[in-house]
């Protein structure tokens, strides 16, 4: 699934990946392919991506917001320094 | 007729003074096209962002009214003012002050007089001007500095600001006056209300539609997501706001030097024009001098 992690002031991640692991505002979970449409807010955390083989790519966030929509996932973040 | 020494005097200091406009019109095209860069790559967050609030009010019946969306009698009005630091940029700030006198000896005027105004500027432009002219209002100088280095963990301090006053009723009404930036030739200047926030609308296009019948997962709730969303929205519209001012602010700049550069140029022409006049009847009359001179000494 198609991957992208913006922050306002830049993009941070934009790529393919099989796992996205977000803190969501009712606990942490998991975006595998083929996940429900869901729009969700994010809690202070991290996100990590990772793509089969490779080491994941995280991310630690401050406040932030996900959407799933067939198979593409965007994540919003206000990252932490 | 002008002496040659004036005149090539007045050459070589319009000289030097082209060479410091063209250098300001160089530096503000390079300091443009990063704060046009900035404005890039701040647009798809914030298009996403509008994108998904679209999406929940699309899926929410009833009210998507917020607090920070409530309408009162304006006891108490702010004015942000979004100025640059540095001069010479055309009429770019007075532009933005006049906009701003006009709010508050329009819009404003009954709550400025009862001592309700108050006025937060950022840039140094704005606030000096309002220090000078309008000391009966209260300014707030804390943020003026802050355009230097556009950091969005710091500008955010402001609109949080002014949304934790809103809900402590301790402004009823806020505004922010600011360059919008179009392009490096336009700018304009506006005043926008950033308080309280105008209900959100439903917009109908395709790329929406599609995403509309999406049965969407929603945490946690619809109207728990709205209220982090919009103070979430404001804060990037704040941020905006001073992109797209420093933005403008360099255009501004530019166009005014290479203005001045151009005017500068004309100076030169006229002025090697007359240098040659004045050399040329320099030159006419040293050879009358000696034609004559020479005519006396014969018939002597």
């Amino acid at each position: 699934m198609q991957v992208v992690v913006l922050s306002p002031e830049k993009e941070i991640f934009n790529g393919e990946a099989n796992r996205v692991k977000v803190p969501g505002a009712s606990g942490q979970f998991e975006i595998l392919n083929g996940h429900a449409p869901i729009v969700s807010s994010l809690e202070k955390g991290v996100v990590s991506i990772s793509k089969t083989g490779g080491e994941p790519f995280t991310v630690a966030i401050r406040q932030g917001f996900v959407e799933v929509l067939q198979n593409e996932v965007a994540v919003l973040v206000v990252p932490e320094d | 007729m002008a002496n040659l020494k004036e005149v090539r005097e007045r050459i070589k200091s319009v000289i030097s003074t082209q060479q410091i406009t063209k250098a300001m019109k160089m530096v503000s095209a390079a300091k443009l096209r990063r704060a046009q860069e900035g404005i890039v790559r701040f647009r798809p967050y914030a298009t996403k962002l509008q994108a998904m609030m679209q999406n929940i009010i699309a899926n929410m019946e009833g009210d998507s009214a917020s607090e920070l969306g409530q309408v009162r009698d304006v006891q108490k009005a702010f004015i942000v003012v979004v100025t640059s630091n540095k001069g010479l940029c055309g009429a770019f700030n007075t532009n933005i002050i006049k906009e701003a006198i006009k709010l508050v000896e329009g819009r404003y005027a009954e709550q400025r007089a009862s001592g309700n105004l108050y006025m937060m500027f950022i840039g140094k432009k704005g606030y000096d001007y309002f220090k000078k002219h309008y000391a009966d209002i209260r300014l707030m100088d804390d943020y003026v500095g802050i355009l230097e280095k556009i950091n969005f963990d710091e500008v955010v301090r402001i609109p949080e600001f002014l949304m934790d006053s809103f809900k402590d009723k301790d402004l009823d009404e806020a505004v922010v006056v600011y360059g919008e930036f179009k392009n490096a030739a336009v700018q304009f200047a506006r005043a926008e209300q950033f308080l309280p926030v105008p209900k959100p609308k439903k917009v109908e296009d395709e790329e929406q539609k599609r995403s509309f019948k999406a049965d969407y997962i929603f945490e946690p709730s619809k109207e728990k997501l709205l209220q982090t969303l919009i103070p979430t929205i404001l804060k990037n519209q704040f941020y905006k706001y001073l992109l797209d001012t420093s933005a403008s602010e360099h255009g501004a700049r530019m166009t005014a030097m290479e203005n001045a550069t151009e005017n500068a140029n004309e100076m030169l022409k006229e002025l090697k024009i007359s240098y040659n006049k004045a050399r040329q009847e320099a030159i006419t009359r040293e050879l009358s001098e000696i034609v004559s001179g020479a005519k006396a000494l014969e018939e002597g």
